[in-house]
């Protein structure tokens, strides 16, 4: 049996502003490491915010999470910042490269803060890391330069770089053409089969969801599948 | 490493944003700019102003005043002892105004090692005689030497050689006032008529320039020599002692000290010119109070320019949280970013400021009141200097760090799902 990389017990959301609104109701699930798991659901069925819990981002609710076996909850804005660096990748709909910075410069972002490794060691990785993804010729360009397509791919390599246990997707094909789609779904499918990577894509397309390992589906705050 | 991280970070946002950077910092400049000439001119204007009087007061000054024996006989009467006298009507009994004993005084002051150094003088009344008018005057009797040493007396002395007074017999430097109004030139002789009655000639050799109007119109200088044998006394009749010290701050205790040591009134600069210091401080006040104001201003500027820069960058920052920034490296990005905006403005605001006190410093500016300044009176402080870079830094700190706060506290996932 493999290892359990996260851990949701009985997670409960609500907001309340302007009135309670639950949107979270009991979420039980576990992932297991190399596993590619898909959400889905309509529009609303919180999908997302469920996402951003596991993702530590939004720490407002009730419940535990487990990541790598160990509770974040009570857990201090730095320790949490540090999760999410060394075993969170994310790939957000939008990309949310930094224009200032070059295309190496934002893969090596995340590796540099976490400074496991030296500089020239984090450079070498991040190429690594875009010539996996096919795009090393664009390292030196600045993501305004690139298209779509491309910066969605730099931001997997950015998600990549620490090599994290998980990587969360939220509509990561959202904003793309079916080509580029179909590319950023090839990716994905190779991490997971080439480099047992775990990953955890929300997403409302069911063909993206289709050709997942497991497909969690959701409906009005709860998992009915 | 993480500290090169962050600069570097903070570096890219500032060069993102260089126009509105760069108009920051002109603003630090600006202040500090302000702030270095303004201080560095008021107090240059503060020690002119002093030293006008200062310059030539002694620190402290011991005389003999005229003054009524606190000690009456009555007092000495031993069945009196314990009672309360009224005495009506007590007036001084008749004394030499001379200081007695000045030589040993004297010898005892010049080996004090807080004393810079003595220089004797004896005032006495006399009468400029102008055809039938006589107008009143008063003659300082100096030691030329001395008193070009602690005094500057050379500096104000401003036609004539100053030493023909101790090296002329019978010479006199005049007061420019009573110079200009005897219609008398260097060279020329003038008759004075002493308090008892003596009338005698002078030979003027230079006319004194003080500044003030009212003691050029009335004062002139003989040496001591002169002087006493003008009022026919003795050559240890001296009247004052004027004492410069090391550190004039010790004035007031040490006129105490001396007063009770060699039996004489003394009295120390601050007291007899205490004006002077309120007048000075409260300028400098005023200077610091202007100067302060220009850099909350700027800081203002730096203030609203961060402000903007997060509202601009709310995606950068988001993204940075969400891959592992936490809140205290958001902070940290945007406080350096402040503080380099003061850094780079302050230390320039330091040159420009040094740069225009030295353009101030070399404007002519003559007044006839002021024989000894040629241009407008600047200091060169290092203080000022400190305070400024300083007040810059703390000013861009206080500046940056409410807007720092607020994008430590920026919660990415409302950034991302507002996408």
């Amino acid at each position: 049996m493999s290892h359990i990389v996260l851990e949701a017990r009985h997670i409960h959301k609500s907001f309340h502003d302007p009135i309670t609104i639950p949107v979270l109701k009991d979420i039980n699930f576990q992932l297991r490491e190399s596993e590619f798991v898909s959400v889905i659901g309509k529009s609303g069925c919180g999908k997302s915010t469920l996402l951003y819990i596991l993702s530590t981002m939004d720490t407002d609710f009730e419940g535990d999470l487990l990541i790598n076996n160990e509770s974040v909850v009570g857990k201090v804005d730095a320790e949490l910042a540090l999760i999410r660096n060394k075993h969170i990748g994310f790939v957000f709909q939008f990309h949310y490269l930094l224009n200032e910075f070059s295309v190496l410069q934002n893969v090596m972002l995340p590796g540099l803060k976490l400074g496991e490794y030296t500089a020239a060691e984090v450079e070498h990785r991040a190429y690594e890391k875009l010539r996996i993804l096919g795009i090393q010729n664009e390292a030196l360009k600045k993501p305004n330069q690139l298209s779509g397509g491309q910066k969605q791919r730099v931001a997997i390599a950015r998600a990549l770089i620490n090599d994290p246990l998980l990587i969360m997707g939220d509509e990561p094909t959202g904003n793309l053409d079916k080509k580029n789609s179909a590319i950023v779904f090839d990716i994905f499918k190779e991490l997971a089969s080439n480099y047992k990577q775990t990953l955890l894509i929300v997403t409302h397309d069911n063909e993206f969801a289709a050709n997942t390992h497991r497909i969690i589906e959701m409906e009005d705050g709860k998992i009915i599948n | 490493m993480k500290y090169k991280l962050i600069a570097s970070i903070a570096k890219s946002l500032l060069l993102a944003r260089w126009k509105q950077t760069l108009v920051a910092a002109v603003g630090v400049t600006f202040s500090i700019t302000m702030f270095i000439t303004l201080l560095s001119f008021m107090s240059g204007l503060n020690d002119m102003l002093d030293s006008l009087i200062l310059n030539r007061t002694p620190h402290i000054r011991l005389y003999k005043d005229i003054k009524s024996n606190a000690q009456q006989p009555i007092a000495l009467v031993q069945q009196n002892k314990n009672t309360y006298h009224f005495i009506h009507s007590v007036k001084p009994k008749r004394e030499r105004i001379e200081l007695f004993n000045s030589a040993t005084i004297m010898r005892a002051l010049q080996q004090d090692p807080r004393v810079l150094g003595v220089a004797p003088k004896i005032a006495t009344q006399i009468f400029y005689n102008v055809g039938v008018m006589n107008i009143t005057g008063v003659i300082n009797g100096i030691d030329i030497n001395a008193e070009s040493r602690l005094f500057s007396f050379k500096d104000y002395v401003v036609a004539g050689n100053y030493m023909d007074l101790k090296n002329v017999p019978n010479s006199i430097i005049l007061g420019k006032g009573v110079a200009d109004k005897l219609m008398l030139n260097v060279g020329d002789m003038i008759q004075v008529t002493t308090t008892k009655g003596e009338q005698v000639p002078l030979k003027v050799v230079g006319y004194f320039q003080s500044g003030l109007l009212d003691i050029d119109k009335a004062q002139s200088y003989c040496s001591i020599a002169t002087t006493q044998k003008l009022l026919g006394e003795p050559n240890n009749y001296i009247t004052d002692l004027q004492i410069k010290l090391k550190d004039v701050k010790l004035a007031p205790p040490l006129a105490k000290e001396m007063q009770a040591k060699f039996g004489v009134d003394a009295i120390d600069v601050q007291t007899a010119n205490a004006q002077f210091e309120t007048g000075s401080s409260i300028r400098s006040l005023i200077s610091y109070a202007v100067g302060i104001t220009l850099l909350i201003v700027a800081g203002f500027g730096i203030y609203n320019i961060l402000n903007m820069m997060i509202y601009e960058k709310m995606d950068s920052i988001a993204i940075l949280k969400a891959t592992g920034f936490s809140g205290k490296d958001v902070n940290a990005i945007f406080i350096s970013i402040a503080l380099s905006i003061g850094i780079v403005g302050g230390a320039s605001g330091l040159l420009f400021g040094f740069g225009l006190s030295s353009i101030i410093d070399q404007i002519p500016f003559n007044t006839s009141s002021l024989p000894t300044i040629k241009t407008y009176p600047i200091i060169y402080n290092p203080t000022f200097y400190m305070i400024a870079s300083i007040f810059s830094l703390v000013t861009t700190y206080f500046a940056g760090f409410f807007p720092s706060r607020k994008a430590s506290k920026i919660d990415p996932v409302i950034i991302i799902r507002g996408k």
